[in-house]
């Protein structure tokens, strides 16, 4: 309760914050320089200052909660009754020790049949970013697709990728990429 | 909904106070200096034969005490910006000190400037009345001791370096016929902030996005929602960044109103989208999704309507970029094995593979005109370097060489500069450097910052 007054105090005041510090930003177009005149008999009026204004950036959005409710399927994923699945460089493809993974995790689900999971799939840092968001969504919809197979409900599943985002080990070697190359289970209700 | 009205009530009045202060100064504004007309010949100061022209920026005159560090900004902050096209050789401004300091037009040292090697020379003045400033500049031709540059700018004295970036792109302009970029902007995701996502499995870093000046300076948070914000890019008019952001869990895209507070979500109730690119008219944005169950590349109107499937195929499209006609898109795709750059046309039709002789190309990015070139990231080792593939010769150079990994290159609006990420520092920064591999120069020091995108 106090927490959510927290919030609510929290968010009213930046809605104040943004209120106050909106001011429409002007940047005044600077006006085309005259042209240059010949030996003129009267001097031309000076030209009017250009107005120069600085333009802020107004938030368009409250600010983000805290993440600390959830504590108990935290406590849960972080004892992570589902064990990762590996894949190899620049692959999606589920080799025979990831498919036995994926049954091992199949079986749980099974077992628990209330749990929804969400699929998260990495990859290692030499890849770029960009692609490597893809190549992550890759191998979480690979491993997705075999749990249904496995006879595992489709809404049962969600699939995201973080591309090289958040490694699990941030070393720089072939032993932290082989660790990071995974598609991890998160439990999101149970 | 009070909020909401309460908060137009507010721009409103602000709006017309702005519009009152405005018709006031215009009305109040004292008669600037006469001012020498240069004649048409003697505007452009050129340097020795097969030489830049050689400029010197001395601090600006302070006219009231209060205005000294404004002032001082001002000198440093010029130089720099006009040291940035590399059109003109900036004399260092610790070598200035052998030539007497003029306190007003009439006594520029012309002669000790010739002598320091100076072919142009700026004096300026500032002047301040409580948070109001107003500035002078005017820049000279030693040699002829022409005044070639005369004007005046006012506002407050809120961002003094907004007037140098100013009166830098003007100079630019009147004396290279060039299109500077000393106010444009850079947009990037950090991890500055240090917060941390508590929760599942491990604590992951926030990364929210960000934008800076040109040179890194005024960096001001965008994003606020403590979740990942990933690579942002600027609309056309500069007022609005789209990214990918995972605020609701998964990928999706959000385009911040940066000026007037405002979120858009051309994509809301989809799900997996992620790397928005705004078409060069901003009306639609390219991007990558899997809602079909494969990343492919799609087209939506920024309002959200009329979407459409761009590619498909089984392998992984992703990166898009819009030509600057905004009839094609360059893309990456792995249909060949590894990521190799690909073009199709804005319909669909006529793909054509471009790299050919890269093991690993990501993150094309088109040059705005007159250049037609596409610059990459590309595997060269361990990491990677920024390439850049001519249009015209189907010729690559590389730009980068090997200084840490440099991926997601980003062009200047002028096309002459390009923005990139790099480790060569140690941790992963924003750098720019010339589009001619000349002239590299970090931006970023703070945190870790990634994917930039330059304004127009």
């Amino acid at each position: 309760m106090k927490i959510r007054l927290l919030v609510l105090i929290l968010v009213v005041a930046i809605g104040a914050v943004a209120c106050s510090r909106r001011q429409p930003p002007v940047i005044a177009p600077a006006p085309a320089p005259a042209p240059p005149q010949a030996a003129a008999t009267t001097p031309p009026p000076p030209p009017a200052p250009t107005r120069v204004e600085d333009a802020l950036p107004v938030p368009s959005e409250p600010l983000g909660e805290d993440a600390i409710g959830n504590r108990t399927l935290d406590d849960l994923n972080r004892e992570s009754p589902f064990k990762p699945v590996f894949f190899g460089e620049d692959s999606a493809e589920l080799d025979d020790g990831g498919r036995s993974v994926v049954v091992e995790n199949a079986g749980l689900l099974k077992k628990n049949s209330t749990w929804v999971v969400t699929v998260e799939g990495h990859c290692d840092e030499r890849g770029t970013a960009e692609y490597n968001l893809a190549l992550g969504e890759r191998r979480a919809v690979a491993v997705k697709t075999y749990l249904v197979s496995l006879g595992v409900a489709p809404d049962r599943i969600r699939t995201v990728s973080y591309g090289k985002e958040f490694p699990f080990d941030t070393g720089h070697d072939e032993k932290a990429w082989t660790s990071n190359r995974r598609a991890q289970f998160v439990i999101t209700a149970k | 909904m009070c909020k909401e009205n309460a908060r137009r009530a507010l721009g409103v009045v602000a709006a017309l106070l702005c519009a009152g202060v405005f018709a006031v100064s215009a009305q109040d504004q004292t008669p600037a200096p006469a001012t020498q007309q240069p004649s048409e010949v003697a505007v452009v100061i050129s340097g020795d034969p097969g030489t830049p022209p050689r400029y010197a920026v001395p601090d600006f005159i302070a006219a009231t005490p209060d205005a000294a560090d404004v002032a001082k900004t001002l000198g440093q902050v010029l130089w720099d910006d006009l040291s940035f096209e590399r059109e003109f050789y900036l004399i260092p401004r610790d070598t200035y000190t052998t030539v007497p300091v003029a306190r007003t037009a009439q006594q520029i040292p012309f002669d000790a400037w010739r002598e320091l090697g100076a072919d142009g020379v700026v004096f300026g003045t500032v002047q301040k009345t409580g948070t109001t400033v107003r500035i002078e500049v005017r820049l000279y031709n030693v040699r002829t001791r022409q005044q070639v540059f005369a004007k005046e700018y006012t506002g407050t004295d809120g961002n003094p370096r907004l007037y140098a970036h100013t009166i830098a792109d003007e100079v630019h302009q009147q004396q290279r016929a060039l299109r500077g970029v000393a106010r444009t902007k850079l947009a990037f995701s950090s991890d500055r902030n240090r917060e941390r996502i508590v929760g599942s499995v491990q604590d992951r870093d926030v990364k929210e996005i960000y934008i800076a000046d040109y040179d890194g300076a005024n960096s001001r948070r965008i994003t606020t929602n403590r979740a990942l914000n990933l690579t942002p890019v600027w609309s056309p008019d500069a007022r609005g960044i789209a990214y990918t952001s995972y605020r609701r869990g998964y990928p999706d895209l959000f385009i911040a109103m940066i000026y007037q507070g405002v979120q858009q979500e051309p994509t809301k109730g989809g799900t997996q989208n992620w790397l928005p690119m705004f078409s060069p008219d901003g009306t639609r944005i390219v991007f990558t999704s899997s809602r079909d169950g494969n990343p492919d590349l799609y087209i939506i109107n920024r309002d959200g309507s009329g979407l459409r499937r761009l590619t498909n195929h089984p392998a992984i499209d992703t990166s898009p970029t819009w030509s600057p006609t905004g009839t094609q898109i360059a893309f990456t795709s792995d249909r060949a094995g590894q990521p190799q750059i690909y073009i199709v046309g804005a319909d669909g039709l006529n793909l054509r593979r471009l790299t050919t002789a890269e093991s690993y190309a990501d993150r094309p990015t088109w040059s705005p005109a007159p250049f037609n070139e596409i610059a990459f990231a590309a595997r060269t080792g361990p990491g990677y370097d920024v390439k850049v593939y001519d249009l015209a010769t189907g010729v690559t150079r590389q730009i980068t060489f090997g200084e840490g990994s440099n991926e997601s290159p980003a062009y200047a609006p002028n096309g002459r500069h390009l923005a990139f990420t790099s480790t060569r520092s140690g941790r992963t920064q924003i750098h720019t450097i010339g589009r001619d591999g000349r002239g590299a120069k970090q931006i970023t020091r703070d945190g870790n910052n990634y994917t930039p995108a330059w304004s127009n």
